[in-house]
């Protein structure tokens, strides 16, 4: 007799979403003076709330407060101050904890189970970690420069910070909180399409008591984004988001004094070799590509399994994914949730009908998608080579691509054979092979027998096209001081 | 005619493994302020008082070091909530004890030095540790690991600040502690104590003994399930010498006296100096 | 079974090799499978179901040196009617005693359906002599057991002696007769999840119905993570010979929400075939108060109290 999940939904009346929002200026909800544009639920197709465009006046105001709040009391404060503004920060992050992460279902199409377990703890983390450095920053950096002042490290001003669509409030704690930490203000733009956990974010900078100006939120889209890059009042410059546009701001900042760190896209490999724990292998695979529906930077999106066990590993795999329940963000046994926007399940469809242009085997797992919202089933791609599209491009959405190879040397350089750079995964019992193969990937984070682990203390960037710089850990307070 | 209410006062006792209890040994003595007027009677601890607080320190040892180190931070920030909160009481215990008009500035420097120690919990690997570029196809990394229980003398005069700056770096890293309060000003070290207790901090890690150092300090100094002994607090130097000898018995890490501006801020070397280093080999090939 | 199985066990050499050939446990990533599993939230219609299934694969145990008939009677009476103040409640799988009870509880449960398992093999530790482990088998079948609960040669197995572990299941498996065998790996004192597999390969291959996690009397004992990869065993074992062999964790297993997430390891691992008493059961004996007080509250609408359960 089959075991039937009933419905188990997370109540949405936690949320108190508003019809409209303005932008977070200087400590206040301020109208601003772009246009108007909408959020939608992914899942349901319906209107959240309208935000504003931010535009060139909306952008020279949130720079000219962050600036003054660098210029005055955040700038003069001394890091154990700031420490505890951050602490603040962290402690009602997870005492609205709830909330927060019913918001960021609603608004991104991601299961409950992980914004609740992995995002919003992450969020929290990241602010307690970066606030215990605000007031070490003498230790963080490997040496003060010459000449420069006891201590060694200063900030370097306004940061501009521009965040994509797919973990929008723990993108914005990956920026905000070591830019605070190290003394400096921000100006952020959270993603067109999720907005509101950012607006709900500046609500929590009130009720930390912030000083007003050392956070600035203002919504808008790809316009936006350039305007804040480009300004002249912004010392500091960081992105997430795609290769293509990743080029355009290092296009933007050139011949200026911007410091910038980019953190782009990927086509990460993840290995799987004979001698792997085949089931843990499994796991590591699907939630390699399909955790968070599979819009990860980091995504392990091309398995590459040793050919000997190649039948075997798809078809524990197949049976895996079978397993898998796509639907309701806010059902607590979600496992798949929407795709975050029309736009990105067009492009998911239309790489997806390349690769079986190109010749690769599709296979999707077998279960039934909402009518309406936007959906896109867990799939993979057998027989495919280097040379597919599908090999190549971030696709960005719950899709496998699978080759395989036969000897260690051949892994790596399958791996390899990429302009990305950001992430790879390692499947096998041998401690000397993780080691061998962790150091000959070019690759920022190799994560062995696991995949998909983030901790503030860790550092995370890529090599190559995949960008430049690191967030978290020691190394992710290099990006915001001037040392 | 109205009356004055009478005011309840508190018991003021060891704590040894997350509990509150009195001197095995039955004894107290009088614990006057810095004006010499009676504040309390204190427990005047025994060495089997010593033993068992020994023996909590060490089983509480592999729950604590074992705990991620977020969590080790997450409990220490949660501690210094519970010391802010306090700040009056510990205003006036400072002010009774210490005498002076420092208490506030004090009581201050001591909930701030705690927030300061404890966000080096999971920072503290990524000074102190790190991957060695060795010269052959090993990957070599270096990690700080806590060296157990360590037995702590506390400051004699600085009753609150100085205690929290020896008793923070010892547990921020998972090592645990047997802690001799300072003799004449215990006070503020048993108010401490009571916010350990409502705190998340599993018991045993701390544990607090207030009584007289040259009766407690030489048997902790000898203890052979003690790894490390801290003897900030201890002013005689003959004594001092005489604990490091002892505690020369089972190789114990030792920390000599010393008298710093408390309210400097420290280096890292309070922390370092009750850190092991494991370094951990492996080849790299396929 | 399948003509290269078959070899595995001729030699000492070839079960090692097969043995220490099958796919290695990560356990950070069977514990975090585990966990996983354990966020399912199983609610109103799915709850109650799940609730009576598992009811009804209680193994309802007592295994004290002070049993006696009086309580192997009140066990046995509990076991074919949980509830008297609801006769719809179903009943357990089985009664499960030692060998010296079997009589007294075959009387107790005759004609309910409730079936009679028996520890044996100088259950808990299995440190006799074989003879006297096999005539341990014999009296509990003997005195009419529908079930015999074994336990493996632990020594053996942590010294390397494969074959002689196999060679008494099989031994056992033969003492059986009609009754079906489950076979007690004892995975605390196993330690790793590398060796749970393992053992539960070399019991399944030397014809066991059941494996089975615990005594009881060792801690740890049933855990999420230990079940799983005794589960992801019998499927592999299915999916090579096609025989089908259960599971059964025992011990430690107190609340419903523990039992819950045991059924959802079972439904996401090896399927609904799994899901009935036949192939599935709950080795407990508190657990079962929790689930009738549960299957109460969800009938009433209202928390319960032990007040309202029977103790036996």
């Amino acid at each position: 007799m089959a075991f039937e999940y009933a419905p188990a939904p997370e109540s949405r009346s936690i949320v108190d979403i508003r019809p409209s929002y303005g932008l977070f200026i200087g400590g206040e909800l301020v109208s601003g003076s772009g246009g108007r544009i909408k959020t939608v639920n992914p899942a349901t197709e319906e209107v959240l709330a309208e935000v504003v465009e931010a535009d060139a006046s909306d952008v020279d105001a949130a720079v000219a407060a962050a600036r003054a709040a660098f210029d005055g009391a955040w700038g003069r404060m001394p890091g154990r101050e700031r420490a505890k503004y951050l602490y603040r920060i962290a402690r009602i992050v997870q005492e609205r904890a709830r909330e927060l992460a019913v918001l960021e279902s609603i608004d991104n199409g991601k299961p409950i189970r992980e914004s609740r377990d992995v995002d919003i703890p992450l969020v929290a983390a990241h602010f307690f970690y970066y606030a215990g450095w605000a007031d070490k920053l003498r230790y963080a950096v490997a040496g003060p420069r010459p000449g420069s002042q006891p201590g060694g490290t200063r900030p370097l001003g306004v940061a501009g910070q521009v965040i994509p669509w797919n973990f929008p409030l723990l993108m914005l704690a990956w920026k905000i909180a070591p830019a605070l930490a190290c003394g400096n203000t921000v100006v952020l733009k959270p993603a067109e399409t999720t907005p509101l956990s950012a607006l709900a974010f500046a609500e929590i900078c009130q009720q930390a008591s912030l000083p007003p100006g050392v956070v600035n939120i203002i919504t808008g889209a790809g316009e936006t984004g350039r305007l804040l890059v480009e300004h002249p009042g912004v010392d500091k410059v960081a992105f997430t988001g795609s290769t293509e546009v990743g080029r355009l701001i290092a296009r933007a900042v050139a011949g200026t004094r911007k410091r910038v760190t980019l953190e782009l896209g990927g086509k990460a490999a993840n290995i799987v070799f004979e001698d792997a724990p085949i089931d843990q292998a499994v796991e590591g695979i699907v939630n390699g590509i399909f955790f968070n529906q599979g819009h990860v930077c980091c995504a392990g999106s091309r398995l590459l399994v040793q050919e000997s066990i190649a039948d075997e590993l798809l078809e524990a795999l197949k049976r895996r994914m079978a397993l898998l329940r796509v639907g309701d963000p806010l059902d607590k046994n979600t496992d798949v949730g929407a795709i975050n926007s029309a736009a990105q399940l067009a492009r998911i469809r239309e790489l997806s009908a390349v690769g079986e242009a190109e010749g690769a085997s599709r296979w999707s797992a077998p279960c039934v998608l909402p009518e309406r919202g936007y959906w896109f089933a867990p799939t993979l791609f057998t027989g495919v080579s280097q040379a597919h599209r599908i090999a190549r491009e971030e696709i960005f959405g719950p899709v496998l691509s699978v080759l395989t190879f036969r000897t260690p040397a051949e892994a790596v350089e399958k791996a390899n054979n990429t302009p990305y750079g950001l992430s790879a995964g390692v499947w096998t019992e041998k401690g000397s092979r993780i080691l061998a193969i962790a150091d000959q990937l070019r690759a920022g984070v190799v994560w062995a027998n696991t995949f998909n682990r983030f901790d503030p203390a860790s550092p995370f960037g890529g090599y190559k096209e995949s960008g430049y710089g690191r967030e978290g850990g020691r190394h992710g307070l290099e990006a915001y001081l001037d040392h | 005619m109205t009356t004055d209410r009478i005011g309840v006062r508190k018991t003021y006792k060891l704590f040894i493994g997350g509990a509150f209890p009195r001197s095995e040994s039955g004894r107290s003595y009088p614990v006057r302020s810095a004006s010499g007027e009676f504040l309390a009677n204190a427990a005047l601890a025994s060495r089997k008082d010593v033993r068992d607080a020994v023996r909590a320190a060490r089983a509480a040892v592999p729950k604590w070091s074992a705990a991620t180190p977020y969590n080790r931070g997450q409990i220490l920030y949660r501690i210094a909530e519970m010391l802010e909160g306090r700040r009056a009481q510990f205003v006036d215990e400072v002010a009774l004890s210490e005498g002076g008009s420092d208490a506030a500035r004090t009581v201050d420097a001591a909930v701030d030095r705690w927030v300061w120690y404890a966000g080096w919990a999971d920072k503290i690997a990524q000074v102190y540790g790190g991957a060695n570029p060795v010269a052959g196809p090993y990957f070599n990394v270096s990690t700080p690991e806590p060296c157990g229980v360590v037995g702590i003398v506390s400051p004699q005069a600085s009753s609150l600040l100085g205690l929290v700056s020896v008793v923070a770096p010892a547990i921020v890293s998972g090592t645990t502690a047997v802690v001799l309060a300072s003799e004449d000003r215990p006070l503020p070290a048993i108010t401490l104590a009571e916010v350990l207790a409502t705190s998340d901090l599993p018991g045993g890690v701390v544990n607090l003994l207030t009584g007289r150092v040259a009766e407690t300090a030489p048997w902790l100094a000898a203890h052979m399930d003690v790894n490390a002994l801290d003897l900030t607090g201890v002013t005689d130097a003959g004594l001092a010498t005489e604990l490091e000898r002892a505690a020369a018995e089972n190789l114990k890490r030792v920390l000599r006296p010393v008298q710093p501006d408390w309210f400097a801020e420290p280096a890292i070397d309070r922390m370092t100096a009750l850190l092991e280093t494991k370094t951990v080999w492996h080849p790299k090939g396929v | 079974m399948t003509a290269t199985l078959a070899e595995v066990a001729r030699s000492e050499a070839a079960l090692r090799a097969f043995l220490h050939g099958l796919p290695g446990v990560d356990q950070v990533g069977a514990e975090q499978r585990a966990a996983m599993l354990g966020t399912r939230s199983i609610k109103t219609t799915a709850k109650q179901w799940a609730i009576d299934l598992a009811i009804r694969m209680v193994d309802l145990t007592t295994l004290e040196g002070a049993d006696t008939p009086g309580k192997v009677r009140a066990l046995s009476a509990k076991a074919r009617r949980p509830d008297p103040a609801d006769l719809s409640c179903p009943s357990v799988a089985a009664v499960c005693v030692y060998p010296s009870m079997v009589s007294t509880a075959v009387d107790a449960v005759s004609g309910s359906g409730v079936r009679v398992a028996s520890v044996a093999t100088a259950f808990p530790s299995g440190q006799a002599p074989l003879p006297v482990k096999l005539a341990d088998v014999g009296a509990a079948v003997r005195d009419g057991a529908d079930e015999i609960d074994m336990v493996i040669n632990r020594g053996a197995f942590l010294s390397g002696r494969y074959l002689e572990v196999y060679d008494e299941i099989v031994a056992v498996r033969g003492a059986c007769g009609g009754a079906h065998l489950k076979v007690i790996l004892e995975t605390g004192e196993l330690a790793t999840y590398d060796n749970v597999r393992r053992a539960s390969w070399l019991a399944m291959l030397a014809g066991a119905d059941f494996i089975k996690t615990s005594t009881g009397k060792v801690q740890p004992a049933a855990t999420p993570p230990v079940t799983l990869v005794m589960l992801e065993a019998v499927r592999d074992f299915q999916a090579a010979t096609g025989r089908q062999v259960g599971v059964k964790p025992a011990g430690g297993i107190r609340t419903s929400k523990d039992a819950i997430k045991y059924l959802v390891l079972v439904n996401e691992t090896v399927g609904e075939e799994w899901l009935t008493p036949d192939r599935f059961r709950l080795g407990a004996s508190t657990l079962l108060n929790d689930l009738l007080m549960q299957r109460t509250r969800m009938a009433t609408g209202r928390y319960s109290g032990p007040d309202y359960f029977t103790l036996d």
